[in-house]
């Protein structure tokens, strides 16, 4: 992380019995995070209970409102559909993302500034504002309600996010090498497949991952565009939540832990090649003046 | 939007004469030549799916939008939506309440990040493992959150019992914190304040150090040293936080309906905008109301902005 290496200790850390502002800073954190425990804890827990209400800790456990849960919801359907929608918006992004990065990190040219805007915009402007309109058009061509609307509809925050993470990586790839390559004779192909792909994957992996945390968690472009068949699990979680009544509360909450382990295998995975600042700042970073 | 500069200002050399028009030779070598010169090659070829793509997809959903709000289903003149929804002040009080929900929560999260995000900018233990704890709301998202509230913050629930436990609150009066406005706002701060101090603390770690230890070295105080070298430099950072993380809490729409009050005292925007589109079918209101949000969202960003011109915009002397 570079913010390790940022700042030499003006402060003085080597007090271990600091200032009271150093403990009030610990305490908000330690609040905040004791907070947290107890709000994601409920969910867990709950969803292994037999019958949990108005006691601190449930009368026994089961596993028995995971099955229900499962066949209940077609959580298979469900994950199949979630897997479809992330692998083909990561491939699709990255296909059509990774060369306009290309692009953007090798030439300047007129109207520049105006294509990094509209680059910028989808990314910037929130998806429930932009996606009722997006929605309106997929259902006149007919692809909302399907699994075609979902991907494209998630495609348009991913293409942009997959341009700004790719264009300052390929920038610091030195243009000399690919001018060696060219001047030692290889062909177009050749300086793409030897030369440039190999040095890009990194970068493509670090763009992958973020856009895949990113489309398994989101929410409202695809609760906007997707019909009953073509829900990925967060909009299946929401949709249960949201019509809950007769169902055993726990069996949500299974799913609903589904999805929290689901997204926390993604952190995991996305950790090993990104910062964890990275998973949220990596756009605004770059925009640093 | 100003920053967009980062890619026109990036230290990559702009590359020698491109090879396009050596192996591709058109008839016209002039012409290429020239276009070449401005930067104008077979390389920006590479943008053209990416382009078409958001064009298709968002700048033409968003005129297209813009066009249809003004073709109303019901009623009649081109404005009718708009003057409809600035009349009844049910809808048009979705915009203060949006307002009264987004602009407080993105303050404190702002606010609440700065002091930490200061204490923790050089070498802390444990700072790794504490970033890394923080995108762990962020990755479950605002669904995954409230379902969690609603466990957590029910009459029954842990937090209240331990309140019950110290004697803060008794078993009939639990805090009443779900289906009004301070559960959405609190589940605002949970997902709003990782990702305001994640951003406070990378614009601080690009703040050169040596500008604070030069101040010391004169014989600066901390708050000194933060009033008059961190503070202006980081306040444009700032507001680029506010911005975002305003556009965040404006937008909010799970929560809102899971969490809060949704027919009444947290009746947002975003849900004005959900129902007229999937209740009431009214793709134009709809699309009025989209556009309402865009409008409201954009003023506050522009003012915000605008103040952040005025503020010190030199180099932090980071490393970038």
């Amino acid at each position: 992380m570079s913010a390790d290496v940022a700042a030499p200790d003006v402060v003085g850390r080597r007090r271990l019995i600091g200032r009271p502002s150093t403990w009030i800073t610990w305490a908000v954190v330690a609040f905040f995070f004791i907070n947290l425990a107890g709000v994601v804890g409920s969910v867990v827990v709950k969803s292994f209970s037999t019958q949990w209400f108005g006691t601190w800790w449930p009368a026994g456990f089961t596993t028995q409102y995971w099955s229900e849960a499962w066949n209940e919801f077609d959580l298979t359907d469900v994950l199949i559909v979630t897997l479809e929608v992330s692998i083909a918006v990561v491939v699709i992004a990255a296909v059509i993302g990774v060369p306009a990065a290309y692009a953007l990190a090798r030439r300047q040219f007129p109207l520049k500034r105006l294509v990094m805007l509209v680059f910028l915009l989808p990314v910037m402007v929130p998806p429930i504002a932009y996606g009722i309109p997006l929605a309106t058009v997929l259902y006149k061509y007919n692809l909302a309600n399907s699994l075609t609307g979902v991907i494209l509809a998630n495609l348009v925050p991913s293409v942009p996010f997959v341009v700004l993470t790719m264009t300052p990586f390929i920038e610091q790839i030195d243009p000399k090498i690919e001018a060696a390559a060219r001047m030692c004779g290889a062909t177009t192909r050749a300086v793409f497949l030897r030369v440039l792909l190999p040095l890009l994957v990194p970068g493509v992996l670090a763009a992958a991952v973020l856009v895949l945390v990113r489309t398994v968690g989101m929410f409202e472009l695809t609760y906007l565009t997707a019909g009953t068949d073509s829900q990925t699990l967060v909009v299946a979680l929401y949709n249960a939540y949201y019509g809950a009544g007769i169902r055993a509360p726990q069996s949500t909450d299974a799913m609903a832990v589904l999805y929290m382990l689901t997204m926390l295998v993604l952190l995991v995975i996305a950790l090993r090649f990104v910062n964890p600042t990275q998973l949220v700042t990596r756009v605004a970073d770059d925009r640093r003046d | 939007m100003t920053p967009v500069t980062s890619a026109s200002t990036s230290p990559a050399p702009n590359p020698p004469a491109p090879t396009a028009e050596r192996s591709g030779g058109t008839g016209r070598p002039a012409l290429s030549h020239r276009l070449a010169e401005r930067g104008i090659d077979r390389t920006l070829l590479l943008l053209l799916p990416g382009l078409v793509f958001l064009i298709l997809l968002f700048i033409y959903p968003f005129v297209y939008g813009l066009g249809l709000s003004f073709q109303p289903m019901h009623g009649s003149g081109a404005l009718y939506n708009y003057q409809k929804f600035f009349s009844d002040p049910y809808e048009r009080d979705t915009i203060w309440i949006t307002l009264k929900i987004g602009l407080p929560a993105a303050l404190i999260n702002v606010l609440a990040s700065v002091p930490i995000a200061y204490r923790l900018r050089g070498r802390v233990r444990g700072k790794r493992a504490l970033t890394t704890a923080l995108v762990i709301p962020i990755t479950l998202g605002t669904v995954l959150t409230a379902i969690g509230m609603i466990e957590y913050f029910s009459g029954t629930g842990w937090l209240n019992k331990i309140l019950i436990a110290l004697h803060i609150t008794d078993i009939d009066h639990p805090v009443p914190l779900l289906h009004n406005y301070w559960g959405v706002m609190l589940s605002l701060l949970v997902s709003g304040f990782p990702f305001a101090f994640l951003l406070t603390l990378s614009y601080l770690s690009g703040i050169d150090p040596s500008l604070e230890s030069a101040a010391a070295t004169l014989g600066a105080g901390w708050w000194q040293r933060f009033r008059d070298i961190v503070f202006p430099l980081l306040a444009p950072g700032l507001a680029m936080t506010f911005c975002l993380n305003f556009v965040l809490a404006f937008s909010v729409f799970p929560s809102a309906v899971l969490l809060g009050d949704p027919e009444r005292s947290t009746h947002v925007i975003s849900i004005a905008a959900y129902d007229a589109a999937y209740q009431e079918y009214d793709y134009s209101k709809a699309s009025a109301i989209a556009m309402v949000m865009a409008a409201v969202m954009l003023i506050v960003i522009s003012i915000v902005l605008f103040a952040r011109g005025r503020l010190y915009r030199g180099s932090s002397g980071g490393k970038g």
